[in-house]
């Protein structure tokens, strides 16, 4: 099926080679960074994660949001989503490869990447992250390209995939439970230790992936002539709509504990992001600009009738994805290290370098994404041509 | 009649195997020694269990950068000379940011404006060594040093993220080039019998054991030597001057309620 990805329109190839050109000038940008070290970065003895680790978190739910999909089609039989299960799958795919990638860059020593599989040590989260996350990978990329084997042949898939599609289930909850508990498990962080956080964590994700599963449905249909039709896009924006709503909730929940208790340390963080703290106040235009766009998508979403319309749900999805990923990446990773643990303001900005290499993961990510859907969407083609 | 406290969980254990509740007791009977083990206080091997009191009222003004500056020499500690890049293992601030939120509005202001002396705690449950992902950082089962394994660390930061006392410092970039004053194009190290770091790792106090396996206090004890200011010794022995400081004074420690058990004890007044 791969001969799918190296056949393709010419708009196709340009798409390709952008994105190829991209995550070539930030494959540069990380030589230097490997050359200099992470000092290359904005990070600091206090803010000691940044903007790729942001990602990170970020892009864990919305590979695990994939499961929003599995979940009503093999579990409820929900017919529908028949077509466009694959399409989460593949996304799965490639946002996994991305969390490896940013893990990858954010280490000082990446050559010893290899150290955490020598000296497995189970009390360590990001041991079980590590884990879980390859796990995660290979059971999408199995499950899907098999699915997509079985559908190209006109046959039903082996049985031996069944066990591994119910497997995926549990385990995309894992990759974000246990993503979450990088942070939920720290004592001395009061943003962070709150046992909320894996919840909060699946609900942005269920929001977020989904959102974007929907854009990309939306682009689908207009690139090729593959349609995952309207019901399945309408599902998934009812989904979103859930989520959403749950995600900024569970936000309140925690505003309403750390104000209402008026114990500062659990205020510390939250004062940070949205009123600034001690004359500092970087993120504070960001986070007031998330949650202006978490309360558009809701009334676009909740609003009767309105997400019928497509270019309104297209929209909705822009703003929960762009709104979880401020909120979710630096809103929740660096406001998690101001102040810091001696209760003193070091800000954070990522450098050039840092925002070009990100750049570069994420058009790797959707060149990953891109060769996949092409393989998908032709074998799809094919199908409705025959 | 006595039961004792683990054959009642045993016992509590067996009745949730029949009853259903309560899974973590049953850990307990499916794996003898376990309780023990998770409850036990840490022990060394040695016989031999550091710890340090820091008592604020003996420091003369000047031995807070007398300390420093033993230890930072003394381990080739590099100054880059901007804060993005610090490395530090000992420092100092003051009461307010020592020990959030355990001071008031009405302090003696003579002691709000005291520096502390600063270091890594290596506290009995160090959560450092919980996250780290591949035992570079661990605690010393002789005597319960919390040690960094340089050439392990793969530059994860998780430690530097979970310590809750900031003790730990990542080399941003090469100490070798920018760290260290340089006599044309070779830096000039401090110590040229201990090693320097490399770029992409984390470092921190280790309370010198290079110097305590020559008989030897570590260097910030020593450059306050004679005013006992810094007081370090075996916690395991009841007789020794560091017990016996802690057992006649009202000691503190930072952020007791997170339950890590920091090994660095501050006399404060009285």
């Amino acid at each position: 099926m791969l001969d799918k990805a190296i056949s393709g329109s010419r708009t196709y190839w340009a798409w390709l080679g952008f994105l190829g050109l991209i995550s070539a000038a930030g494959f540069v940008a990380y030589l230097f960074q490997f050359n200099y070290g992470l000092g290359l970065t904005g990070m600091s003895r206090d803010v000691t994660w940044g903007f790729y680790i942001a990602q990170f978190t970020f892009l864990v739910g919305v590979a695990a949001s994939a499961v929003m999909l599995v979940i009503p089609y093999y579990l409820h039989d929900y017919k529908k989503f028949g077509k466009v299960v694959i399409l989460g799958e593949f996304l799965a795919v490639s946002a996994v490869s991305m969390c490896i990638l940013f893990i990858f860059v954010d280490l000082g020593q990446p050559m010893r990447v290899m150290n955490v599989v020598l000296h497995p040590t189970p009390n360590s989260v990001m041991f079980w992250d590590m884990i879980v996350l390859s796990g995660y990978l290979a059971l999408n990329i199995v499950i899907g390209w098999h699915t997509l084997h079985a559908e190209k042949k006109g046959v039903a898939p082996s049985p031996w995939v069944k066990p591994l599609i119910y497997l995926s289930i549990p385990w995309a909850v894992s990759i974000h439970t246990v993503t979450a508990f990088l942070y939920a498990g720290i004592p001395g962080r009061h943003l962070w230790l709150t046992a909320i956080m894996a919840a909060r964590f699946l609900a942005s994700a269920f929001a977020a992936g989904p959102a974007l599963l929907i854009i990309l449905c939306l682009i689908v249909r207009n690139v090729s002539k593959f349609d995952p039709g309207k019901e399945p896009i309408q599902t998934l924006g009812k989904i979103v709509t859930y989520a959403m709503t749950a995600n900024v909730f569970f936000f309140l929940l925690e505003v309403f504990t750390a104000f209402y208790s008026g114990i500062p340390g659990h205020q510390h963080s939250l004062e940070y992001l949205f009123f600034g703290l001690d004359g500092y106040s970087r993120l504070v235009p960001w986070m007031w600009t998330a949650a202006a766009l978490a309360i558009v998508s809701l009334v676009l979403l909740i609003m009767p009738g309105l997400k019928k319309n497509e270019d309104i749900l297209a929209i909705a999805c822009g703003t929960v994805f762009v709104s979880t990923w401020i909120d979710k990446g630096m809103g929740l990773v660096v406001g998690g290290f101001i102040p810091n643990p001696m209760e003193r303001v070091t800000e954070y900005t990522p450098t050039f370098p840092e925002v070009l290499i990100t750049i570069g993961i994420w058009a790797i990510g959707f060149l990953i994404l891109t060769v996949l859907y092409k393989v998908a969407i032709s074998v799809r083609e094919e199908l409705a041509g025959n | 009649m006595s039961m004792q406290r683990r054959d009642f969980l045993k016992l509590l254990g067996l009745s949730t195997l029949v009853g259903g509740t309560g899974g973590g007791a049953v850990f307990n009977v499916l794996k003898p020694g376990e309780l023990e083990a998770s409850t036990a206080k840490f022990k060394s091997t040695s016989g031999r269990t550091w710890a340090m009191v820091v008592d604020v009222r003996k420091f003369t003004p000047d031995q807070y950068g007398k300390c420093i500056k033993a230890c930072h020499r003394e381990h080739n500690v590099p100054d880059f000379g901007n804060p993005k890049d610090e490395i530090k293992w000992t420092w100092t601030d003051d009461f307010e940011h020592t020990f959030p939120g355990q001071g008031h509005e009405f302090m003696d202001e003579a002691l709000e404006s005291l520096p502390f002396l600063l270091m890594c705690n290596h506290c009995e449950k160090p959560a450092c060594v919980r996250v780290c992902p591949t035992q570079a950082t661990f605690k010393r089962a002789s005597d319960g040093i919390v040690v960094m394994d340089p050439h392990r660390c793969i530059g994860c930061r998780f430690c530097m993220a979970a310590c809750p006392f900031g003790a730990r410092s990542f080399n941003w970039r090469d100490p070798r080039k920018g760290g260290f004053p340089m006599v044309g194009d070779k830096p000039v190290i401090p110590n040229p019998e201990y090693p320097t770091r490399t770029k992409g790792v984390v470092e921190k106090c280790t309370f010198c054991p290079e110097r305590l396996v020559l008989g030897k206090e570590p260097a910030c004890v020593e450059a306050t030597e004679g005013s006992g200011a810094l007081v370090f010794g075996n916690l395991e022995d009841p007789h020794s001057e560091v017990r016996e400081v802690l057992g006649t004074h009202y000691t503190i420690q930072r952020k007791p309620e997170l339950g890590t058990n920091p090994r660095v004890f501050y006399v404060i007044g009285g």
